[in-house]
């Protein structure tokens, strides 16, 4: 009997990469490739007023180009056009870049881009979300009326409990910093770039733009690659095109590799936020209106901030029913360096904050933080903030009842009375997650998968969805496998290359198992019609079926589950076919003298559906969930005059070995019947939970209610300070 | 760049240095600042090479530690383990295992760093650094040796050959704790290093010194000062680290952490390592 799906596969590239033949981009030889580097800004705003150049350097060793060197359109195509690919006048952010330089050595372009200096006319930088009033997007949810449940409070059957909650940026810090080699126009005019990505047909796009082609003449390749977490999502875009305009310039290959401090200094991070929220409730503790303000920092430019404000305002009221909800949400305009795609997009942002709204609520009704959620949590049958009704796969109650069995959290005398320098803390976060694009996304999107035979029966499977660490390739194989009913080991994955696979859409938003593999799925069952039954293995039937002439090769295109409804302009209907569910809870251990948190142990009882390799997925939310333990009380981030200050390794800290507590997760499968073997997304869920959590752990041990993420020591002993004021120094 | 290969060689070029030579024993700070373009000397001694000064010996009333020393060689020296434990404990601290393979004791005295993990402990040991060059030795406590922010009085000629640690008094008692911006491969918020000696109930001998707190490793002298020869409490020990935080720290906000949270981590921590030398339970 085949156990792909739900056994154990070894990693197709797993050999390759343990063994270090597998080449990333930096490992790529190139013959007669120069190296290329980019000249910045230094301001966060100001205007460019042209550069100087050090005499002292022989400028005949180098090559450099600017924005009039773009045959295209200088930008870079997104979602709105308003990002230049190179900045020719007003510069926006700090790092901004304005030239690309190449030499024939690192040694000489790094001089090169010393001898340099743009001359810039600083202006004042808008630097405060709150206080910008440019707007990126706005977003609107209405579901009920909240101001008729706000009018009729009276501060005892019902009351209204306010919280403002913050988080600060995060850096991916994905092992591999970001890379393209770009090679000059063949004789057909075709650009070819390969390099570290997540979204080969997004690269295309940019490129067809910047250069004015159509997509054949704009060829996509993705190298190995070292980890994204959604930060190579959007700015292989800005790499690609800078390599590729530089080898373009020069008629030669060019390498454009950063490293660590530049990786760090200038690609996007998590999107900060504000958000404010104003609650009804009964004394009972039923949730009667939400009311709830989003607000997150886009940094300069629009990039994905309009997507990351859907999937936050669509999150913002939590996993919980409420028959009044007004969500109001904007993404605005800052001198920072543009915000992006990472992991959750603008979900671990809002959960944190209905998280600790929840507990403020409890702590205010004398209710246990488990009791709250157990009478508000989203069932079966319920309606969201967007009026979907929750009917298929919903596995809120499972987790639940998973989470409290493991841990007892709700035998735990919440924010009891403690002593001693060691306090001690448990803290529970419930929490949703929408799987694949938001709303009509994926009916526009349209994305395609093809498989094929080839002479000795083994599958092809064609797709631009990219591994890059996560596990697409084996978790691709096990559908397949499992679909056709043939050896893992005669699954053949095509490279993520845009001359040779159909674009099956960006590898983000936990889509690349339920969309793209359900779709796969599809394929092979009609795959498997045509090869026709058999007592003979699958290969051998599939040999002969090629060997007859018979014709293997079927392409899907991606349609919505029936009966799925989305209204973009309202922000009502069905936001996700399907969501995971999954409760987590941590316990912490709080020093008095240093407030360092420790976590030793963190529990997670997740609903995927379906796992489809259950070792992968236990990766998927240890990982995830470790990132938002960093997220939680560790990666201080902050910005100062536009720059990110943490900008290198040494000071950008995440959690090491000895910061990663014992975890325990439970995998609970509530099949969802459209995505493959009943499997949903699980990629960015585990990042939801771990920061609410924490803090109310943090809330336990102490009895502070930390409404700031991340929770740093240094933030922890103000609060502490604030509430024992005889402590002070 | 310049490869001497032992003592005598490497005085022999460094007799004639000036200034804007630099020193490389196990690169670790120096090949950072090359990186990051804080440094450009016009000449480069490598000093790794000089294996003699390489070594970890007993010597009459102490330990003596060649400057070229590693943390991993210390980490594995039964006789440091012994006779410089606190060395040992820091020596652990530092970085991940690749470094702890190239960081030398002599690169830590000589880059200075007020954050460094060995620092606070070399003091509280009362180590003292050996210079030669061809003039002559001379031998300076550490806590002389240091003059300021990332300053040594190291003339340009001399070379670090090694530190003596004195034999602890055998009753003494000592604590070290770092702070770091996570509990491995981290650089410190707040370092502190303690001991003392408790004689028929009253501190004997306390020294204590703090990294992270000042523009360099500084000695707690106020607490110092205020514990020798009293009998502990709970309120007198929170009174001289109190004290000791406001005049002996001159911390600052920086890229890892905030002069309040050092100053306040140092007292807090500097307590409870008190407390639990003299055995006085619950620092809170």
């Amino acid at each position: 009997m085949n156990r792909s799906v739900g056994g154990v596969l070894a990693r197709p590239e797993g050999p390759a990469k343990v063994t270090g033949r597998a080449l990333y981009v930096a490992d790529l030889r190139v013959e007669g490739a120069w190296v290329a580097g980019t000249v910045r800004s230094n301001v966060a705003r100001g205007r460019l007023l042209g550069f100087d150049f050090d005499p002292a350097f022989d400028w005949k060793r180098v090559v450099i180009a600017g924005p009039e060197a773009i045959p295209g359109a200088n930008l870079v195509a997104m979602i709105v056009d308003d990002q230049p690919l190179l900045c020719a006048d007003a510069i926006e952010h700090f790092g901004e870049p304005l030239l690309i330089v190449a030499a024939e050595t690192p040694l000489t372009l790094r001089a090169a881009l010393a001898a340099i200096r743009p001359r810039i006319e600083v202006r004042p930088a808008m630097l405060d979300m709150e206080a910008s009033e440019q707007l990126f997007k706005r977003i609107a949810i209405d579901k009920g009326d909240v101001e008729a449940v706000f009018a009729a409070a009276d501060g005892a059957a019902i009351r209204v409990l306010e919280g403002t909650y913050r988080t600060d940026t995060q850096e991916q810090m994905y092992i591999e910093p970001q890379g393209f080699v770009a090679w000059p126009p063949d004789a057909n005019g075709t650009i070819a770039v390969t390099g570290s990505m997540q979204c080969p047909y997004y690269v295309q796009k940019s490129l067809m733009r910047a250069f004015g082609v159509e997509a054949h003449n704009a060829r996509v390749v993705q190298a190995a690659t070292g980890g994204g977490f959604g930060g190579k999502e959007d700015y292989p875009s800005v790499l690609a095109c800078h390599a590729a305009l530089m080898a373009r310039v020069c008629g030669r290959p060019i390498r454009m590799l950063y490293d660590r401090h530049e990786d760090l200094a200038v690609t996007p991070k998590r999107h900060p936020s504000r958000v404010r929220h104003r609650t009804a409730v009964a004394s009972d503790g039923r949730l009667l209106a939400m009311d709830i303000d989003v607000l997150l920092d886009g940094g300069a430019y629009t990039t994905l901030s309009p997507v990351v404000l859907s999937r936050a305002c669509i999150h913002a009221a939590g996993a919980y029913r409420c028959e009044n909800v007004r969500i109001r949400g904007r993404a605005v305009a800052t001198n920072h360096v543009p915000f992006g795609a990472f992991r959750g997009f603008g979900a671990p942002q809002v959960c944190f904050a209905v998280e600790r709204q929840m507990d403020r609520i409890a702590v205010a009704l004398g209710l246990h933080p488990v009791e709250l959620r157990l009478c508000n949590m989203l069932r079966r049958g319920d309606v969201t903030a967007t009026g979907q009704v929750l009917e298929h796969s919903v596995g809120s109650v499972e987790v639940m009842d998973e989470i409290l069995a493991r841990t007892k959290i709700d035998r735990h005398p919440w924010r009891a009375q403690q002593t001693g320098n060691v306090r001690r803390g448990l803290g529970l976060a419930f929490f949703f997650h929408g799987a694949g694009f938001t709303g009509s996304g994926e009916a526009l999107l349209k994305a395609r998968v093809a498989v094929e035979l080839d002479r000795e029966g083994c599958v092809i499977v064609r797709s631009a969805s990219t591994e890059f660490g996560q596990g697409t390739l084996t978790m691709f194989t096990a559908i397949v496998a499992q679909a056709l009913g043939c050896d893992a080991r005669d699954v053949i994955i095509a490279d993520a290359d845009t001359q040779g696979v159909p674009n099956s859409g960006p590898t983000v938003a936990s889509r690349t198992c339920m969309i793209v593999g359900g779709s796969l799925q599809k394929a092979c069952a009609e795959l498997l019609v045509r090869v026709g039954p058999g007592p003979a293995p699958f290969r051998e039937r599939a040999r002969a079926f090629v060997q007859r002439g018979g014709d293997s090769q079927i392409e899907i295109t991606y349609t919505s589950p029936p009966g799925l409804a989305w209204d973009d302009a309202t922000y009502r209907g069905d936001a996700y076919p399907a969501y995971g569910w999954a409760a987590d809870v941590a316990e912490v251990e709080v020093s008095l003298d240093s407030f360092e948190v420790r976590v030793k142990r963190f529990t997670s009882a997740v609903d995927v559906g379906k796992a489809i390799q259950p070792q992968m997925v236990e990766g998927q939310i240890e990982g995830g969930s470790l990132q938002a333990i960093g997220f939680a009380h560790l990666e201080a981030a902050t910005m100062k005059h536009g720059q990110f200050q943490q900008n290198r390794m040494a000071t950008c800290v995440i959690p090491t070995t000895l910061d990663t507590p014992t975890f325990d997760v439970a995998l609970i499968e509530v099949p969802f019947e459209h995505g493959p073997f009943g499997a949903k997304g699980v990629g960015e869920l585990p990042m939801d939970g771990g920061a609410p959590a924490i803090a109310s752990a943090i809330e336990d041990a102490l009895g502070i209610h930390m409404d700031h993420m991340p929770a740093t020591p240094e933030r922890l002993l103000e609060a502490w300070l604030a509430a024992h004021p005889k402590e002070e120094l | 760049m310049q490869r001497p290969r032992t003592l005598e060689q490497a005085l022999e070029v460094l007799a004639r240095a000036t200034s804007s030579a630099r020193l490389l024993a196990g690169g670790t700070d120096l090949m950072v600042e090359f990186e990051t373009g804080r440094t450009h000397p016009d000449v480069v001694f490598d000093l790794w090479g000089v294996k003699e000064l390489r070594y970890v010996r007993a010597e009459n009333g102490g330990l003596r530690l060649g400057s070229l020393s590693t943390c991993r060689d210390l980490l594995d020296s039964a006789l440091a383990r012994e006779g410089a434990d606190l060395l040992v404990l820091a020596a652990d601290e530092v970085g991940a295992e690749q470094i702890k393979n190239r960081a030398t004791l002599g690169g830590n005295l000589g880059t200075a760093s007020p954050a460094s993990d060995l620092g606070p402990v070399l003091s509280v040991l009362r180590a003292r650094v050996r210079l030669v060059s061809l003039r002559g030795e001379r031998e300076v406590s550490v806590d002389d040796f240091w003059t300021g922010y990332r300053a040594t009085q190291r003339a340009n000629d001399e070379l670090i050959e090694s530190v003596f640690i004195p034999t602890c008094p055998r009753d003494e008692r000592r604590g070290f704790r770092k702070v770091g911006t996570r509990r491995a491969q981290s650089i410190s918020k707040v370092v502190v290093a303690m001991a003392l000696r408790v004689d028929g109930g009253v501190l004997q001998g306390v020294r204590s010194a703090a990294g992270s707190v000042a523009e360099r490793i500084v000695r707690l002298s106020t607490l110092e000062r205020a514990l020798d020869g009293q009998r502990p409490s709970r309120a007198l020990v929170s009174d001289a680290t109190r004290d000791s935080a406001r005049v002996d720290a001159r911390p600052i906000d920086d890229v890892r952490s905030t002069a309040r949270y050092r100053r306040a981590t140092l007292q807090r921590v500097a307590e409870g390592l008190i407390l639990d030398l003299a055995g006085i339970e619950g620092a809170h």
